[in-house]
C-alpha cells in the first residue's frame, strides 16, 4: 500500500502529464481501482490546498482534474507568442450563450432570439472548437438539428456544470427597465402615444 | 413600406444622431442586427423600456436605416422587417381600443418589448460568458515533458522467448533421440558456420529451422551456442514480430562480404 503522500505525488504526477483533465476512473486506476473515490477527493483536495499561491493551480471542471497556470501569469506567458489568441466576435459569443443558456436548440431559435440570421461558420467555428455539437433533431419540417454545449466547453471554461454558468435570474437583474433618471432627461419627446400600463418584464425562463 | 420610410424620414438630422461620418460605418457595423440597434437606441434616449414612446423610437430607428442605405452599407433585410413591425405597432397604438379590453392584454409592445429583453439578458449572458477564463486563451492547461521513447516500439526478444523455444526443441529432440552416442567432436564455431552458410542461401531463416532434431540434444546444444555466439558477434540479427510469433534469423548488419 501507498502512504497518503506518495498516493499525492503520483496523482500530482499523473495530472502534470496529461494536458486533459484527468476523471476518477483514470486516477482510481493509478493505484489499480485500490482506493474510494472519496478518498481520492480527499487528497485532490489536499494537492489542490498545497499547490495555492503557486503559478499553477489544481482546478476541477467537468472532466476531472487538471492543472492549469493562473490567471495573474496569463500577460506575461502571452509575451511569449507572437500573436495574440483570437477573440470570438459578439455573433459568435451571443450563439454560444444562447445555446449554453437555453440547450438544446436549433438555427432557428437562436435567430429568433438575436433578431438576425445565424450564418454557417459561427456555428461551425463553435463545433470546430468542441464547444457544441448536434445532440439530435426536432421533430419538425426539416428536421433542424438540436445544439447542445459539450463536456469540453465546460472544461475550457473552467466550468464543472451548466449550473455553474452565471445565473440568467442575476443578468436579468441587472437589466435596466425602467429609464434612469438624468439631467438630460428633459430633452426627451413628450409626445408619448399612449399611456398603457408597463408590461410586466417577462423574461422567458427555462 | 419601404416608400412609407422615405415618407417618413426628416430632413433635417437631430442633434443627438450626430456621429462623425468615418465613425458611423463603425458603428453601424457594430449592431448586431435590428434588436441591438433598437436596445442601443432606447439606452441612449435613456427611454422606458417597459413603455416604449413608438413614434420617437420608430422614427430613431428609421433614420438610421437610412443612413445606412445611403452609405450603401449592407443592410440586412432583417433590419427592413423590423422597421415594418415598428410602424405596424405605431399604427396599432393610434387605433382606437375598444373599453372593455384590458389595456395589458393587447398593448402591441408587448411581443416587441418581450424580444428585446430575452435578447438584451443573452446578450449579457454573452458578455459574461466570455469573461470567464478560457483554456487557451487566459489559462494554459499543464502538460510537463514525460521522457518516452518515440520510436516505434517493437515486440522485444527476451531470453526467456529464447529459453521457452529452445526447450520445444529439446523436447522434440527426446522425442526421437537415438540410444547411439556420437563421439563427434561438435565445435561451436562450426555451427557457426553452418548457420551463417544456410543464411547466405536463405536470407532469413526461421529459428528451427536451424535444428536438427534427429541429430540428437548434444548437436542442439551446440547449435543454440552457435547462435547466441553469431548473436552476440552481431553476426546474425535474431528478431520477432510479437510474443510467441516464429522467431527468425537473418544475417547481421556485421556480416562481411
Amino acid at each position: 500500500m501507498h502512504s497518503p503522500s506518495e498516493v499525492k505525488r503520483v496523482i500530482e504526477a499523473a495530472l502534470l502529464a496529461s494536458p486533459e483533465p484527468l476523471g476518477l476512473p483514470e486516477l482510481k486506476r493509478l493505484f489499480d481501482g485500490e482506493l474510494s473515490a472519496d478518498t481520492l477527493r480527499n487528497l485532490l483536495t489536499e494537492i489542490g490546498d498545497e499547490w495555492k499561491g503557486r503559478a499553477v493551480e489544481l482546478v476541477h471542471v467537468a472532466s476531472g482534474w487538471r492543472f492549469q497556470t493562473t490567471t495573474d501569469f496569463t500577460p506575461y506567458i502571452e509575451r511569449l507568442a507572437p500573436e495574440k489568441p483570437p477573440k470570438y466576435s459578439r455573433a459568435v459569443m451571443e450563439t454560444l450563450a444562447i445555446i449554453a443558456y437555453r440547450q438544446p436548440v436549433t438555427r432557428g431559435d437562436i435567430e429568433n432570439i438575436r433578431g438576425v440570421v445565424v450564418s454557417t461558420q459561427i456555428i461551425q467555428s463553435l463545433e470546430a472548437r468542441g464547444w457544441i455539437d448536434v445532440v439530435g433533431h426536432r421533430e419538425t419540417p426539416g428536421r433542424p438539428a438540436l445544439y447542445a454545449t459539450t463536456r469540453k466547453f465546460l472544461d475550457d471554461l473552467g466550468l464543472r456544470s451548466l449550473e455553474e454558468l452565471p445565473p440568467l435570474e442575476e443578468i436579468a437583474k441587472t437589466l435596466q427597465l425602467e429609464p434612469v433618471p438624468t439631467a438630460e432627461a428633459g430633452t426627451r419627446p413628450a409626445n408619448y402615444e399612449d399611456s398603457a400600463e408597463p408590461q410586466p418584464a417577462t423574461g422567458t425562463e427555462g | 413600406m419601404i416608400a412609407k420610410i422615405y415618407g417618413e424620414r426628416l430632413i433635417e438630422i437631430p442633434v443627438d444622431l450626430y456621429i462623425p461620418p468615418d465613425a458611423l460605418e463603425i458603428v453601424l457595423d457594430a449592431f448586431e442586427g435590428p434588436l441591438d440597434l433598437l436596445l442601443y437606441l432606447i439606452r441612449k434616449e435613456n427611454l422606458n423600456i417597459l413603455d416604449i414612446p413608438m413614434a420617437p423610437l420608430t422614427r430613431q430607428y428609421l433614420e438610421y436605416v437610412e443612413i445606412m442605405r445611403s452609405k450603401n452599407l449592407e443592410l440586412a433585410a432583417e433590419y427592413l422587417v423590423m422597421a415594418a413591425m415598428l410602424m405596424e405597432i405605431k399604427s396599432r397604438l393610434l387605433l382606437p381600443r375598444p373599453p372593455s379590453a384590458a389595456p395589458e392584454e393587447d398593448d402591441p409592445r408587448a411581443e416587441l418589448v418581450r424580444r428585446l429583453l430575452e435578447y438584451e439578458q443573452m446578450k449579457k449572458a454573452a458578455q459574461e460568458l466570455d469573461e470567464l477564463p478560457q483554456a487557451g486563451r487566459d489559462v494554459i492547461a499543464i502538460s510537463v515533458w514525460i521522457e518516452r521513447t518515440i520510436a516505434e516500439r517493437l515486440p522485444q526478444v527476451n531470453p526467456q522467448d529464447l529459453a521457452e523455444a529452445w526447450r520445444t526443441l529439446l523436447h522434440r529432440a527426446r522425442m526421437s533421440r537415438h540410444h547411439h552416442i556420437s563421439r563427434e567432436e561438435l565445435s561451436v564455431r562450426e555451427h557457426m558456420s553452418g548457420i551463417l552458410r544456410a543464411l547466405r542461401e536463405r536470407r532469413v531463416l526461421e529459428f528451427s529451422e536451424l535444428f536438427d532434431a534427429q541429430r540428437g540434444v548434444p548437436v542442439l546444444v551446440v547449435t543454440f551456442l552457435a547462435l547466441l555466439e553469431l548473436a552476440r558477434e552481431l553476426l546474425v540479427e535474431i528478431t520477432q514480430s510479437e510474443n510467441f510469433a516464429p522467431i527468425y534469423v537473418k544475417l547481421g548488419y556485421a556480416q562481411p562480404v
